[in-house]
């Protein structure tokens, strides 16, 4: 598969080869509707239990860990904020150095970091610049609910177009976030690692197959999982899949992978359909004007344009 | 034991790390830290050393990839100077509050600004508080002995937290002097494979680094306090057995000259030998002066440290760093506030010297010395050397 000798023989997981297994306990502390939380629970049911996690400070750290509670079934880290690939790199630094060593005995374990967008896309894009950039083997798996929600959804470079956050409120000097929402699987992917996707846990196969491949293949991956807040994005909890799904048939959030390089965009949608219809779901968006929505309709069009010129390209 | 072999002060710690086997190394450039990690990264290219050397970003990266790799049960070193280690700030507290027994070396440097590469302690001193235990080399060969007795202090089950050594930039360094190397089977000897207490295994997954409630912070920071002080007791235990085994003895508290020396001038670092210099001359001019050095700063070992002045009339403080705004450099504020419940205090001088990397010499001590005994120097404190043309 795609000049990737690790995904020659890969075996796809479908709903009859689903892992059964959960590795984050149920009685977590995540909010109703949470769909951060679905992800990640889907990344650790493909990674299985040979795993170590390093995770930011974020939504996801506080609600598995308080102590003398852990939802963790798996050695599990947390550490700060901004260092999160740091910690991974000297986790999978330290192991190799012990394996080659002779002073572990097992099989190699995943080394998976968890950040959300303002770990990953602001605060730590240093260090993970730096992990991808010195080729350790392991997952970085950035779970965007596109602001600092865990702080009370303060808007971060992961924050789309004209979405009202409490530090950037929509106002009538102002349309809410006025920055295009920033390219991270762009910018992991101009390290030159060997793996690259988005994932949205709406698309749970999808997402699953990802984790697979992004663990098959060795050194750096990186995937960017949307994932669907209620809490943040004032939408209803019960609707987040319908959010999240959303998110792709309008191609807000496009699925795409990048093997070696290679773009392949990994859920076409034929009949996409308009960005209100997303918005629509979300009150952050609620103060969107007409104009305002067909100024991201063309933006969003451009984008796929973009990634579709990608996938055609030949080289 | 063989002979002793003149090497620049950074290749002898370079060697002791090496020595010490460690099995990550995750560093970042620095003047005047370099030379150090130069070197490792060397042994590891050439094999001499089968460690991995993570070339980190940044420091800051440095301190977080330490903090992996130890939690992964490896051992792991790092080294940096000023800014590198202000950088590290926010991750040295992590380090110790999770127990993990990483070894550092910093090569003290003052801090920005103006930009100075050049030795002072302000930028430990800036971490008095990050919980590790800290020490204070004075000259080659202490730097090579301690940094060796360093991981067999961190890695103890009964004290399990980072260890720093400090040196001062250029001065030590850069310096070249002779060191006695130990050969490797005996280092083995005396430091045992690191035994992690916990770490990140997947066939005994822990949680590491959770978050403290209201109702367990203060009970968790205690711990690591204590862990802290009673360390004490097993870093003077390391180095009574490094004493026994290498025949090179260290103390906490290291005091030399005449024992009933009415004045004590403290130090710690390398301005001790320049010191003890100046004490030699006044003492052979009749003066009755002695030297204090303090070789463990954290956890400060209260009570050597008072057996140590005990008799004194009168202490002249030398310290490295500014506390700007405060009553006293850093060292002095410590020894007040511990003669503040001793029933017979001596008179306390301060003395701020060789800020970014000033030079210091015997005159100066004696200087010190002679305006101390006319009551010349300021009452709280004063910094040395500062032109008033400048």
């Amino acid at each position: 598969m795609l000049n990737n000798p690790g995904l020659e023989n890969f075996e796809k997981i479908t709903s009859k080869n689903l892992p059964r297994e959960n590795y984050i306990s149920p009685g977590h502390r995540a909010c109703q509707g949470c769909a951060e939380i679905l992800a990640l629970a889907m990344v650790m049911k493909v990674a299985g239990p040979n795993t170590i996690v390093a995770n930011a400070t974020g939504c996801m750290e506080i609600v598995t860990s308080p102590f003398p509670q852990t939802a963790w079934k798996l050695p599990w880290i947390h550490v700060a904020f901004e260092n999160t690939a740091a910690v991974a790199s000297g986790i999978e630094a330290g192991i190799k150095a012990l394996k080659r060593k002779n002073k572990y005995q097992d099989d190699l374990p995943n080394v998976i970091a968890v950040g959300g967008d303002g770990a990953t896309a602001d605060i730590g894009l240093q260090a993970l610049s730096g992990a991808l950039e010195r080729g350790h083997n392991f997952l970085y798996v950035c779970l965007d609910n596109e602001a600092y929600m865990n702080t009370g959804i303060q808007r971060s470079s992961s924050t789309p177009y004209g979405a009202s956050t409490t530090t950037s409120p929509a106002g009538s000097q102002s349309i809410g976030q006025q920055t295009w929402k920033k390219d991270m699987p762009g910018i992991a992917a101009a390290h030159n690692i060997p793996y690259v996707a988005t994932a949205n846990p709406g698309f749970h196969l999808d997402l699953m197959n990802k984790v697979k491949k992004a663990l098959t293949i060795n050194g750096p991956a990186y995937l960017h999982i949307y994932s669907a807040c209620p809490t943040g994005w004032r939408s209803k909890p019960e609707k987040s899949i319908e959010v999240s799904k959303l998110a792709v048939q309008t191609n807000v959030f496009p699925l795409y992978e990048i093997i070696n390089g290679k773009l392949t965009i990994t859920k076409k949608i034929n009949k996409p359909k308009p960005v209100v219809d997303y918005f629509k779901t979300q009150r952050r968006f609620a103060h969107l004007k007409e104009d305002d929505l067909k100024f991201i309709q063309q933006k969003i069009d451009e984008q796929l344009a973009r990634l579709q010129r990608l996938e055609t390209d030949k080289e | 034991m063989t002979k002793a072999k003149g090497l620049e002060v950074s290749l002898a710690v370079a060697e002791a790390v090496k020595q010490a086997n460690v099995d990550v190394i995750a560093a970042y450039p620095i003047t005047p830290q370099t030379h150090i990690v130069e070197e490792l990264s060397v042994y590891v290219a050439n094999g001499e050393l089968d460690a991995e050397y993570v070339p980190v970003e940044s420091e800051h990266t440095a301190m977080s990839a330490s903090v992996g790799s130890s939690a992964a049960g490896a051992r792991t070193y790092t080294a940096t100077s000023a800014q590198g280690l202000a950088l590290m700030h926010e991750i040295l507290f992590i380090a110790s509050g999770l127990r993990l027994p990483i070894v550092m070396t910093v090569a003290n440097r003052a801090l920005s600004a103006p930009i100075s590469i050049w030795n002072d302690h302000g930028d430990i001193m800036a971490e008095r508080d990050i919980g590790w235990v800290q020490i204070f080399a004075e000259n080659g060969q202490e730097a090579y002995d301690l940094s060796i007795a360093a991981f067999k202090i961190a890695e103890d089950h009964r004290v399990l937290l980072p260890v720093c050594v400090n040196i001062d930039g250029f001065i030590l360094t850069h310096m070249i002097e002779p060191v006695l190397f130990i050969d490797q089977k005996k280092i083995d000897a005396f430091l045992p494979p690191f035994n992690p207490a916990l770490t990140l295994d997947p066939k005994k997954p822990v949680t590491m680094g959770p978050v403290g409630v209201p109702e367990v912070y203060a009970e968790s920071r205690k711990q690591c306090e204590q862990a802290l002080i009673n360390s004490r007791e097993i870093v003077a235990e390391v180095f009574d057995q490094w004493g026994k085994t290498f025949d090179r003895n260290y103390k906490l508290i290291e005091k030399n000259g005449p024992d009933e020396a009415k004045s004590l001038f403290i130090t710690m670092g390398s301005m001790g030998e320049t010191t003890m210099t100046a004490v030699q001359e006044l003492t052979d001019s009749g003066e009755s002066v002695g030297q204090v050095r303090i070789r463990l700063w954290r956890p400060f070992p209260k009570k050597e440290f008072l057996n140590a002045i005990a008799g004194a009339e009168e202490l002249i403080i030398i310290d490295r760093a500014l506390s700007p705004g405060s009553h006293n450099g850093p060292v002095a504020q410590e020894v007040k506030a511990l003669l503040y419940d001793e029933p017979v205090k001596p008179r306390v001088h301060n003395v701020i010297a060789g800020l970014g990397g000033r030079d210091v010499t015997v005159k100066d001590f004696k200087k010190m010395y002679a305006m101390s005994r006319k009551n010349e120097l300021d009452p709280n404190y004063t910094i040395w050397g500062v032109r008033s043309d400048a």
